[in-house]
């Protein structure tokens, strides 16, 4: 066993664990944060999508010890108490969702895209969410859900 | 999946990853992990123990030397991507840097870890095969330089000794220089990709996924030289490679798309 310490949305966690345990069961399994998904399991999906620094990483594709030290943030971190994110709040508004499976990764890829690149065109949006897949279609309605929180200055 | 059990060392420094890849004949180097952990998942690789190089903090760079460009082994696709000095001296370099896979990948996927994992269908080879980059490996008799035409000597293998480590990717300036690839999904690997680059006045193209290894289109460049136009030359783009047969294609389409990914690769150049 390895010992990790990491800030995991603001608040500092210490666990012991296998060196394989990877990012995203460490996340789920140990810590009980189970907003983030497990998709394909093979880093195509995206559906794992967290920050790690602020960056999108696919958590099922980082190991735990990889993280340590790191400032990571998931679904849970985005609300503030009953006010949602500003990119949740458009995804909802914009029914950028269907099934909602994905919809933590895509929330998660579009806060790191936004914070790179501020009021992205149609197609960088769509260039830049080539690794979150949706299995309902629903891509047109997240395209708008991240120009309107681009708009709204997420 | 979950990978097989193996024993971790975070490496403190480039000694001490040298030193510890002496310790264990099954010891691999761990840089960004999006080759290596997919294929510990699948256990396709079981080292006993990762070598994590991952914190070299001084392997990440991108420097003027002049009449060329060095890359520390573990700078990240994304800060390729973006990087002033390559966008200036070699920016064929940062457009495919921005290829490859998708933003979560480019996130964490380091040069280094692309070229020593050696895939013959990956983006940057390909482009430093065209390049005629040199690459810089460290091991326990010190610093050797090896030019990348005799790197890659078979998928996933390449002339790094066990306990050598690459550090640095040495490349020309350039200033005409095209990354082209055909996939079949956003985020594939390339069912074929085009480098071409001008350097020193003559057209170097290297194609990805049409071999073991990325290959240089040897019969387009002697065209070109010959004064052939970018048709005439791309129609030998097939001339001297194995293209593989699999789910994204069969051997045949690969070499037919290697000759209109080359022709319009040249058209661009």
């Amino acid at each position: 066993m390895t010992n990790v310490a990491l800030t995991v949305n603001g608040e500092r966690r210490e666990a012991d664990v296998e060196p394989r345990q990877l990012l995203v069961y460490f996340l789920r399994d140990q810590l009980g944060l189970k907003g983030t998904n497990v998709g394909c399991d093979t880093s195509s999906c995206g559906a794992c999508t967290v920050l790690v620094d602020g960056e999108s990483v696919k958590s099922c594709t980082v190991l735990a010890v990889q993280a340590d030290g790191s400032d990571v943030t998931t679904i849970e971190g985005l609300a503030a108490g009953d006010d949602l994110h500003p990119v949740q709040q458009a995804f909802h508004e914009q029914h950028g969702l269907q099934c909602g499976f994905c919809t933590p990764g895509f929330v998660m890829a579009t806060v790191s895209l936004l914070r790179e690149s501020p009021s992205p065109s149609e197609s960088e949006i769509r260039q830049a969410l080539e690794g979150n897949l949706c299995r309902c279609t629903g891509y047109h309605n997240i395209v708008r859900a991240v120009e309107a929180a681009a708009k709204a200055g997420a | 999946m979950i990978p097989a059990e193996f024993a971790y060392h975070r490496a403190e420094s480039l000694d001490d990853a040298i030193e510890a890849l002496g310790r264990d004949p099954d010891a691999k180097l761990l840089a960004g992990g999006h080759s290596l952990i997919p294929a510990l998942r699948l256990r396709i690789a079981r080292p006993s123990v990762l070598v994590d190089v991952g914190r070299l903090e001084d392997l990440r760079y991108v420097r003027d030397d002049g009449d060329r460009i060095a890359i520390g082994a573990l700078t990240r696709h994304a800060q390729l991507a973006v990087d002033p000095v390559l966008g200036h001296g070699c920016a064929v370099v940062a457009r495919a840097a921005a290829l490859v896979g998708d933003p979560q990948v480019r996130h964490r996927g380091t040069i280094g870890g692309s070229v020593a994992h050696a895939d013959p269908a990956s983006d940057l080879p390909t482009v430093l095969l065209a390049l005629d980059a040199s690459l810089v490996a460290r091991g326990p008799d010190g610093e050797r330089t090896i030019p990348v035409s005799s790197f890659f000597i078979g998928p996933f293998t390449t002339a790094l000794a066990a306990r050598e480590v690459l550090t640095e990717i040495r490349i020309p300036k350039v200033d005409r220089g095209v990354y082209l690839k055909h996939t079949r999904r956003a985020q594939d690997w390339a069912t074929v990709g085009v480098a071409a680059v001008v350097a020193d006045g003559t057209t170097h193209v290297a194609l990805a996924s049409m071999g073991p290894t990325p290959v240089r289109a040897r019969a387009v460049e002697d065209a070109l030289a010959n004064g052939a136009g970018a048709a005439e030359a791309a129609a030998r783009a097939g001339e001297g490679t194995e293209p593989p047969s699999d789910v994204s294609g069969s051997g045949e389409y690969r070499a037919h798309l290697a000759q209109v990914y080359v022709r319009r690769a040249l058209e661009q150049l």
